[in-house]
């Protein structure tokens, strides 16, 4: 099984850019093509940048890793052209149940409220969704994608990077005026630029498994502290389409990983938790978890994007999840500073801002690494205790954690405008947009389907519309259905969820983040808004 | 809302008579493991990250061995 099959195969092809003898000069190279490397190119490309994307491999290869998507990721892709193949092939949930012993102990739902396009995670597995991502990379006429060119070396020039680029033609030189490294928790750049990645690494080993069967259980996450099949440890549980299931077994610090990757040895362990052997095995590693991040998202022209920037124990799926982000954190931002459109301090938003992300990711994966695999006797009382409070106390049922799951990042930043008005909640500069159910005409649509990746005001009717500059789309919501071209909010979803009366606008950045909000917008005030998010004040 | 150190029950010596009960008849690893529960219900009635950090610091600081004055 140490052999990765390919599931998708490309071809390399020889670039005449290899073929100069100066080096070619491109404006934006990205190294590697994950999930971020692949996001972050589509969403340039629509932004009209032109990329040029390296991956050492010509193919997708079998093996565990993400399968857990979230709402947030969806409605990014869904801007990326992707979120309705993705959500079709994948299997919906956004129930869990936490089991100890062979009690349930709680479940959660982490979307109970409708009126939202999208749900709150898919399952899909990750060779899936980089192949849906090349396949629409492909696409667009703005990304050449190479692959088998292994970057090898990179090195500082004037206003640029040069990269060594390795390829079964032999090696060849390129220049970037940006380089985006999104080459995962292993970069090439970080460790030729010498870059330290400093963070923990956890002592318990996972053993995790894909496993084909057919099986009639819902589509939940389930966990297990202690369960009767795996005494003293924990177990995770998650459908994948196709009739695979994933499961994640705690093995401790001790563990002999290579033995335990063993058939032998895998089979009679899921068959004790699945109480039958009548299943494949599609996929079995030992993984030894870790969270890491580097300290500054940049190196002079060398942006760092996704894994290559952290990396995060998978409890509370926020790796890839929070990679997507990273990339349309970027994408709008170097755009708009190509374009000439701000300037390129801009660009330190974007460190801050995802610095603020990945911090918050280490945070809450560390937690729940720590509470299932706890470092000291004396941790695993509390855990424990925790754990028994919780079948009598509703407090210690908060306190278990199997994984706080990734959820869209809020942003402490100098590119809101603070609220001077009154807001009864809703969402403050910095969150991302909420989803809402609107009608136009006899058109049912969704908010995030109409908001364009632009800067966007959305702004409840209240007479004359409120003038803003070229660069910003409005959006006009009604609490009443008198105007057919305006939306509709039938079921006060936008009203509720945005404590939106009439006059309330919010000013959204082409990531949909709030930038500003306003109980009655004025021109000035939205100038003033605009040219905050843009980094020009 | 500051840890309040001062004596807060009318009778002190029936509270702390209260906990040693609770723990008489015990193991030693079970003794650890009722305070772990203890703790967590504690803090969770004090319900407050300051008065909860507060309090560790102080018992950090009471149960680490007295260091020698150190000579002028
Ligand atoms: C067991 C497991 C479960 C997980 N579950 C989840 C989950 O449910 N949800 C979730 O969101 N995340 C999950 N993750 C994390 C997720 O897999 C990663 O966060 C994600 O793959 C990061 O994407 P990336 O594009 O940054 O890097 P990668 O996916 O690592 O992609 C890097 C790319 O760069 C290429 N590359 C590397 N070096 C070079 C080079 N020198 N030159 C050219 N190309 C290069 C590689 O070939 C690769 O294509 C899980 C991870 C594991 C291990």
């Amino acid at each position: 099984m140490a052999e990765r099959k390919p599931v998708f195969q490309f071809a390399y092809r020889r670039s005449p850019d290899q073929d100069r003898r100066e080096p070619v000069r491109h404006r934006v190279i990205i190294v590697g093509a994950g999930p971020v490397g692949l996001s972050l190119a589509i969403d340039l490309a629509q932004r009209g940048v032109a990329v040029l994307l390296l991956d050492d491999a010509d193919r997708i290869g079998e093996g565990s890793r993400g399968i857990c998507y979230a709402k947030r990721t969806l409605e990014i892709w869904d801007r990326l052209g992707v979120g309705a193949p993705m959500a079709e092939k994948g299997v919906t949930w956004r129930r869990g149940k936490v089991f100890q012993g062979s009690d349930l102990l709680y479940e959660f739902d982490l979307l109970p409220e409708g009126g939202h396009k999208r749900p709150a995670f898919i399952n899909l597995q990750q060779y899936h969704v980089e192949n849906l991502l090349v396949g629409r990379a492909a696409s667009l006429p703005g990304v050449e994608l190479r692959w088998r060119n292994k970057v090898t070396d990179v090195t500082d020039i004037a206003g640029g990077v040069e990269l060594a680029i390795a390829t079964p033609d032999g090696p060849y030189a390129l220049r970037a005026d940006w380089v985006i490294a999104c080459d995962g928790a292993n970069s090439t750049l970080r460790r030729r630029l010498g870059i330290a990645f400093a963070g923990e690494t956890f002592a318990d080993q996972f053993l995790i498994a894909d496993v084909k069967m057919h099986a009639d259980l819902p589509t939940e996450r389930r966990f297990w502290f202690d369960p009767p099949f795996h005494e003293g440890r924990s177990a995770l549980m998650h459908r994948q389409p196709e009739d695979v299931w994933r499961i994640d077994l705690q093995l401790g610090p001790k563990a002999d990983a290579e033995r335990e990757k063993a058939p032998e040895r895998v089979r009679p362990r899921l068959a004790a938790m699945l109480g039958h052997d009548e299943f494949d095995l599609e996929w079995v590693s030992v993984y030894r978890f870790q969270c890491r991040r580097i300290e500054s998202f940049f190196h002079g022209r060398v942006v760092f994007c996704g894994d290559s920037a952290h990396q995060l124990s998978p409890f509370g799926a926020r790796g890839a999840n929070s990679g997507v982000q990273d990339a349309e954190n970027l994408a709008w931002k170097l755009a708009l500073v190509l374009a000439k459109g701000a300037p390129q301090s801009l660009l330190a938003s974007y460190d801050l801002e995802r610095g603020q992300a990945a911090d918050d990711n280490i945070r809450h994966s560390t937690r729940s690494t720590d509470f299932i695999a706890p470092h000291s006797a004396q941790e695993a009382r509390l855990r424990d205790a925790t754990l028994a409070l919780a079948r009598h106390a509703d407090f210690a049922k908060r306190m278990v954690n199997s994984g706080r799951l990734s959820s869209a990042s809020v942003y402490d930043t100098p590119l809101s405008t603070p609220d001077t008005e009154r807001w009864q909640g809703g969402v403050p500069p910095g969150a991302a947009m909420q989803d809402a159910m609107l009608r136009r005409g006899g058109e049912r649509l969704y908010l995030t389907e109409i908001v364009a990746p632009r800067f966007t005001l959305l702004y409840v009717q209240n007479g004359a519309i409120p003038f803003v500059p070229a660069s910003v789309d409005i959006v006009q919501i009604s609490a009443t259905d008198r105007d057919p071209s305006v939306l509709h909010d039938e079921q006060g979803q936008f009203a509720a969820r945005y404590d939106a009366t009439p006059g309330s606008a919010y000013l959204l950045r082409p990531d949909g983040h709030v930038a500003a909000r306003f109980r009655h917008a004025s021109e000035a005030g939205i100038e003033a808004a605009l040219s905050r998010a843009c980094a020009k004040s | 809302m500051p840890l309040d150190t001062a004596s807060r029950f009318a009778d002190p010596d029936a509270a702390y008579r209260l906990i040693v009960d609770a723990h008489r008849g015990l193991a030693d690893e079970e003794s650890r493991r009722l305070d772990a529960a203890l703790v967590l219900l504690l803090a969770n009635q004090i319900g407050d990250l300051e008065v909860l950090r507060e309090a560790l610091a102080l018992s950090r600081e009471a149960i680490a061995p007295a260091k020698a004055k150190a000579e002028p």
